[in-house]
């Protein structure tokens, strides 16, 4: 069962917004903002406060990338996989996260919930390509030593 | 009045909201899967696609016409697109034609034969998904989903509900309830309009035709059928009768044929809620408590008011439905001679219902504990069975049911059809018994397809609202009226199903516009042809009354809440 404080909070995004169908996406987006994932008790329970079936509102939320019924860990990593870079090997970039980070793509957050990969299709930085975004800080021409410096670093501020 | 073409003919536009519309008109049955008249348009499965004059292709479910164009219906490159559609939805469909439920009337084969799909050059990549058998009155096999909405549309905008709606995207696109969880933990109330717009088995009715033939082969069993008031003017449908024909006689021969031992008339069952339920009536309006009264005899209403309204529960007659008052009374007739003989009395309910599979499991319907009726079958479901059998149903002779439950009002027969509650009771309150007062109350407003009717009645020296709803979203609206105060009602009936038990979950398909006015018209004829039309001339009843009844009306006849 999720605290209470979930619930208040999102009643607060739905007084926001409005008591309304159409606030679904925006109150949705709160909600992801706020706790970097969507927990799937909360949309139900703005559903019914908005008037959305929870049918429609997980309808919603599984069309979006976005969104995310699965905790994030506390750096949320995209990789971009669009077609610049793509081309300019995005996939060892990805590879190597997945490698440092015991990640995989069924896997995406590590169990001390620190670190998230996601790919995403495009940042529109195509001309810093290979490129990826450690929680929106954007580092661009990546390699893979690059990536395993960067996430050394970042493990040695947390330890 | 002004024109188009449609492959040469030349035909007049109306009120058509789409050219489909009119292609139809025109006598060209173009193929669809995702129209239906009733619900919005969607225009995903593009088998309605025409060319027009220079060439264009449109789905014409979703244009609307002009006059003057021209179009085409069936040019080689429409062929062509339909046939890949087809194949594209086979690609990734289930083909186990031959042992799925939905055999030789599902229309995605009839399709696909229709425009000569004859092999599919795609395999099936997709693993197979699970296929959710938790609902007592549906199962989803999302294996042989379309994805066409017509379920999602159906669930959401006729019955107000919306237990499933499409989930993901892409290819991983499917039909679902949220969450993935099963249907039996959704607000789905088990109605089956979803398996009545299904074109394929995606959906289908849960079947419980093996448990029957069990039962009938149990020595230790006697095997009682009861029939219920819509399923006489829909099971000809299957068996080249003319549509809404009363095929109750016919029907009772073939089930003696198939080995029942016993076979009754429902109508008895509603006879009993007519006394019930007008007896109930009478009193809250005497108490004025907890009015407006709500009919109980929809088990997916019942659930539906549960579910999305629990502040009007109270206000549910507490009467069983016609069906599941009828089979108590039927095992404590049979009580002592069961003992005698060592026997089991075994009650299969025949209905036009899915959610009655459901009712019957519910505590409160039940005598003491026990179940009272021991299975329900649909009318498709005894279609399939006389079809086993091979009994040429359409060359049988008419019998009557067995006594001494064979008798009922005209009254009751109209239970399968929306109005038809309220009119059976306002029937048995009023104090003049002669044709006068049939006239009157038939055209007081509570006829008729309109999703809402309303009326007002003198009972004695009191003026009494009346409203009738069909189809859960005109009940769920109507709700809400009474509760902000904009209506106010002292009777109201609720079906689920659109058009009554005519139109529900288990009847037979397709059950286009011809077909609805058919069944009315056959369920009126039942009720103008009875000689007793008010259920208080029943004789029977009074003597079942005296006999079996009295004293235990509460325990037998009503839901032990």
């Amino acid at each position: 069962m999720l605290d209470r404080s979930y619930f208040d909070k999102a009643d607060e995004f739905i007084a926001d917004h409005g008591k309304d169908k159409k606030s679904l996406i925006p109150i949705m987006q709160d909600i992801q903002a706020q706790y970097r994932y969507i927990p799937p008790e909360l949309l139900s329970y703005v559903a019914k406060k908005i008037g959305v079936t929870e049918a429609k509102a997980y309808s919603v939320a599984t069309f979006y990338e976005n969104f995310s019924f699965d905790q994030k860990g506390k750096y949320v990593i995209k990789v971009c996989d669009g077609t610049a870079c793509h081309v300019r090997k995005g996939t060892l970039i990805l590879e190597r996260l997945y490698k440092e980070l015991g990640l995989s793509d069924g896997k995406k957050t590590t169990d001390d919930m620190l670190f998230t990969v996601e790919t995403v299709s495009c940042l529109g930085a195509c001309g810093l390509a290979p490129v990826m975004t450690v929680n929106d800080v954007v580092h661009p021409s990546m390699t893979p030593e690059k990536v395993s410096e960067t996430i050394k670093k970042l493990k040695e501020d947390e330890a | 009045m002004e024109y188009m073409t449609i492959d040469g003919i030349k035909v007049p536009i109306e009120d058509e909201k789409n050219i489909l519309s009119l292609i139809r008109k025109a006598g060209i049955d173009i193929p669809t899967f995702c129209y239906h008249s009733d619900l919005s348009i969607y225009g995903a499965c593009r088998m309605c696609m025409v060319e027009d004059d220079r060439g264009r292709m449109f789905a014409s479910c979703s244009e609307q016409p002009r006059a003057g164009m021209i179009i085409h219906t069936n040019t080689k490159k429409l062929q062509k697109y339909r046939r890949l559609i087809i194949e594209l939805l086979l690609s990734r469909h289930c083909r186990d034609c031959t042992t799925c439920t939905k055999n030789g009337m599902c229309e995605l084969q009839s399709l696909a034969y229709r425009v000569g799909v004859h092999s599919v050059r795609f395999d099936n990549k997709q693993d197979p998904l699970p296929i959710d058998m938790s609902s007592n009155c549906i199962v989803r096999d999302p294996n042989k989903c379309i994805l066409c909405g017509d379920c999602v549309r159906t669930c959401s905008e006729n019955q107000g509900i919306g237990a499933i709606d499409f989930a993901h995207r892409g290819s991983k696109m499917q039909i679902s309830p949220a969450f993935g969880k099963n249907l039996c933990d959704t607000d789905c109330v088990g109605c089956g309009q979803c398996a009545v717009v299904c074109p394929t088995a995606a959906i289908s009715v849960r079947t419980n035709v093996t448990e029957v033939w069990d039962a009938i082969e149990d020595p230790n069993k006697r095997v009682v059928a009861q029939i219920a008031p819509a399923v006489r003017v829909a099971v000809g449908d299957k068996f080249s009768l003319p549509k809404g024909e009363n095929a109750m006689g016919k029907l009772v021969k073939a089930l003696r044929i198939m080995g029942f031992d016993e076979v009754y008339d429902t109508n008895f069952g509603a006879d009993l809620t007519v006394m019930e339920e007008a007896a109930e009536f009478a009193d809250r309006l005497k108490s004025g408590e907890k009015l407006p009264l709500f009919t109980s005899c929809c088990p997916g209403w019942v659930k539906f008011c549960e579910n999305k309204y629990p502040e009007f529960a109270q206000n549910v007659s507490t009467c069983r439905s016609p069906m599941s008052m009828f089979s108590p009374v039927i095992k404590e007739y049979f009580a002592k001679k069961d003992k005698e003989e060592g026997k089991q009395t075994y009650i299969v309910a025949i209905m036009p219902c899915t959610a009655k599979k459901d009712e019957i499991l519910r505590p409160d319907n039940h005598t003491g504990g026990r179940q009272d009726t021991d299975i329900v079958i649909t009318t498709q479901e005894i279609i399939r069975m006389i079809k086993q059998v091979g009994i040429k149903f359409e060359t049988l002779p008419s019998e009557a049911c067995d006594m001494p439950f064979s008798m009922a009002s005209g009254g009751a027969s109209i239970f399968g059809i929306t109005g038809g509650v309220t009119e059976a009771v306002l029937r048995y309150l009023s104090p003049d018994k002669d044709h006068t007062t049939i006239e009157n109350i038939k055209y007081s407003g509570i006829r008729g397809k309109e999703g809402f009717k309303h009326a007002t009645v003198t009972i004695g020296d009191r003026n009494v609202r009346i409203a009738v709803v069909h189809g859960l979203k005109n009940a769920s609206d109507l709700l809400e009226d009474i509760k902000a105060g904009r209506a106010e009602y002292d009777f109201v009936e609720v079906m689920a199903c659109r058009r009554g038990c005519i139109l529900g979950g288990g009847q037979p398909v397709p059950m286009g516009p011809k077909t609805r006015k058919a069944r009315m018209d056959g369920i009126y004829e039942v009720d103008q042809l009875s000689s007793i039309r008010y259920t208080d001339e029943n004789p029977l009843i009074s003597q079942i009354w005296e006999d079996l009844i009295k004293g235990r009306e509460h325990e037998l006849l009503h839901r032990n809440l």
